[in-house]
């Protein structure tokens, strides 16, 4: 997995609640066996005129002073739904690095943590205060800091965080978690060798092989 | 036993099937966790697959997994694996990647094809007391059977290939007691829907919700399903029903060998919540005076009775609910305090994991039988496996539907998710059994009504939404 430590760069405000990972990357840009190359697909039915793609220079992810931005910050529950995990190569695709949100839909948040995009959560009021000072003018840059916890909004202020011990030292080191697990291959050998003879139903796997 | 020990603490179902799964305590309030059924889709496990061939690690443990092709798929009769352009690379991909680790595959055109978490259910994949883990939020279906089912992305579907494992914070758990009684015409859908419309899309955190209570007792075993696969839109990640009598006639479908049937009965029986088990959060739910619901906005919590009119957002409400009922108002074309009843609908599907089991095909048909859809309507019915499919037309299901002038699809995800070409049309004003109402969800611009088969197929023959109370079976 890619490391996250720290990045600084021009914050994307989208003050809306329960952005869904249908919003975030709409079906159409699912067809594929690659995690490349979804940038294009991000907010895709809300960034361009209908069914084209040419963008509708009323969303935000248009304007000009926010193009290399690579912070967003948003209402709760942010990605929310499917269990996409397009949703999370697709911000990393466009170039996002870290998403700042009062609350995360749960797999999307898991699936942030693993590819190294820094999912970050500030109070609701905090996010206010940052949203605010975002509205205007466009542009204004923020930094996130995983290694002091903390966020700077873009008037200086500055927001601490907390992040599950485990997966701040998997984002700052950039941890390979299946590496780590098969560390542990002999704990899981031992437990299915057990399970065997004390749930034995569930290594009988024949009742679904007849058509 | 000294009589002065103390008690054993109390626990919930969830905290016993924490408990069976846990292989190592690690720091944090983790746990490394065994997973007992692993099911693969073409949406979200190509990815992994490739990750795993980069890094040159095998698969673990084959025979714990199943694969399905339900996302992208046709739904024409007659299909093979032509379907929207690239999608059949990612059927191409399934195949190959179940055929190169040995793990079962359940393709196009064999009898347990289907929506995956129908199809582990029906097969006897996933039983009682088992950890079932799927690239797929509504895998939190296949806790009606009171297993621990839950929704995971593709990193997490190439952990559990490479280990059998995941490396998993203890979620919270939580309880809905459900009490009450339903009327006539008031189905789990409903039930799901007003439930998330009082608790609100994003109650459960993430964490686990049990369904108890005598409301929950005397439903159906399909019942179940349609309720436990909308948790996750309550934001449960897994839902759980502890498995009663009713769940054990269900299974009895594919008996398990005599040699440990016995010993696999005690342990389910062992399921349930204790008496005096915590929760992180209590809620209740009562099902008397629900009418059937419909939802008006674009999460499933904006949900109303079909004949209420749409609320006016509280003036004390918080400006987030106010705000996004604007903007959901506005991309469904609708107004406060207008009623749903007698709006024009386009398209009507009947379908998916939530309301695509027989018993759903029925309960669409009671209504369907001796009645013609609206002119111009578009009418869909995929039954949620093959096997579905082939149950209903013993019955003579699909001639119903068909003579009602509904296409008679084979089974997939089909207008639930939008990713093959069935699509609903911009603007259009589709009433969909699926579970996600999201701006886009089923087509760009498509404005999605989420109710039961009873309910959609009101709409299909009155054209437009209706109360299915009011359409006695001829």
């Amino acid at each position: 997995m890619k490391a996250f430590q720290r990045v600084s760069g021009i914050a994307i405000p989208m003050p809306r609640a329960d952005i869904d990972t249908d919003a975030i990357i709409p079906q159409q840009w699912l067809i594929t066996t690659e995690r490349s190359g979804l940038g294009s697909g991000l907010f895709g039915n809300w960034r361009y005129l209908n069914g084209t793609r040419a963008p509708d220079p009323g969303f935000i992810l248009n304007d000009p002073r926010l193009q290399d931005a690579r912070i967003l910050v948003a209402g709760p529950n942010y990605g929310c739904g499917s269990s996409r995990e397009h949703a999370v190569w697709a911000h990393l695709d466009y170039g996002i690095e870290a998403v700042i949100a009062p609350s995360f839909g749960p797999i999307f948040h898991d699936n942030a943590l693993k590819n190294g995009l820094a999912a970050v959560m500030l109070e609701a009021s905090a996010i206010s205060q940052i949203l605010a000072s975002l509205a205007a003018p466009p542009g204004q840059k923020m930094t996130v800091d995983l290694r002091t916890n903390a966020v700077t909004g873009p008037d200086g202020t500055a927001y601490r965080f907390t992040m599950a011990a485990d997966r701040r030292e998997a984002l700052l080191l950039g941890r390979d978690d299946i590496a780590a697990t098969l560390e542990m291959a002999d704990a899981i050998e031992a437990f299915q060798q057990a399970d065997r003879r004390r749930r034995p139903w569930v290594w009988d796997a024949k009742a679904a092989d007849t058509p | 036993m000294s009589p002065y020990a103390s008690p054993p603490a109390a626990t919930s179902l969830f905290d016993k099937l924490w408990n069976t799964h846990l292989i190592k305590v690690l720091p944090g309030e983790r746990g490394l966790i065994h997973i007992d059924r692993h099911l693969l889709h073409d949406l979200s496990s190509p990815q992994a697959f490739a990750g795993l061939r980069a890094s040159g690690r095998p698969v673990r443990s084959a025979s714990l997994a199943v694969a399905v092709p339900d996302h992208i798929v046709d739904t024409h009769p007659g299909r093979g694996d032509g379907t929207v352009p690239g999608g059949q690379a990612m059927i191409t991909a399934l195949r190959e990647n179940a055929r190169s680790t040995g793990i079962r595959l359940f393709d196009i055109g064999d009898p347990r094809q289907g929506i995956v978490h129908v199809i582990a259910a029906e097969q006897g994949i996933v039983l009682p007391g088992m950890t079932a883990a799927c690239g797929d939020s509504h895998t939190c279906t296949l806790g009606a059977l009171g297993s621990w089912a839950f929704g995971i992305g593709t990193s997490e579907v190439e952990h559990i290939l490479a280990t059998q494992t995941l490396v998993l914070k203890k979620p919270r758990s939580f309880r809905l007691t459900v009490t009450g009684q339903r009327r006539p015409g008031v189905t789990a859908k409903d039930l799901a829907l007003g439930m998330i419309a009082q608790i609100g899309v994003d109650a459960v955190g993430g964490g686990v919700l049990e369904f108890a209570g005598p409301a929950i007792r005397e439903l159906s075993m399909e019942a179940r399903f349609t309720l436990c696969n909308m948790g996750i839109e309550a934001s449960a990640r897994s839902a759980i029903i502890a498995p009663d009598e009713t769940t054990f006639r269900y299974i009895a479908q594919h008996p398990l060998s005599p040699a440990w049937s016995g010993m696999a009965l005690a342990a389910w029986r062992k399921l349930k919540s204790d008496p005096d088990a915590a929760f992180a959060g209590e809620f209740h739910f009562d099902c008397d005076g629900l009418a059937p619901q419909i939802s008006w906005g674009t999460n499933p919590g904006q949900t109303i009775g079909v004949d209420a009119p749409i609320p006016e957002p509280a003036p004390d409400a918080p400006l987030r609910t106010r705000e996004a009922a604007e903007r959901a108002l506005h991309y469904m074309g609708l107004a406060p305090g207008q009623k749903l009843l007698g709006l024009p609908v386009q398209t009507v599907f009947i379908g998916s994991c939530t309301n695509g089991r027989l018993s759903d095909l029925q309960s669409a048909a009671s209504i369907l039988k001796g009645r013609r859809v609206a002119p111009h309507m578009r009418a869909l019915a995929v039954p949620g496996s093959t096997k579905v499919k082939r149950d209903a037309e013993a019955l003579g299901l699909d001639r119903i539907f068909r003579a009602a002038g509904f296409e008679w699809r084979e089974s997939g995800c089909s207008m639930c998710v939008g990713m093959n070409a069935d699509r609903v049309e911009a603007g259009a004003r589709c009433v969909s059994t699926s579970n996600r109402n999201f701006e886009g969800r089923q087509g760009q611009g498509a404005r999605t009504h989420l109710a039961s088969p009873l309910t959609a197929a009101a709409a299909a023959i009155a054209g437009c939404i209706a109360d299915p109370r009011a359409l006695a079976p001829l």
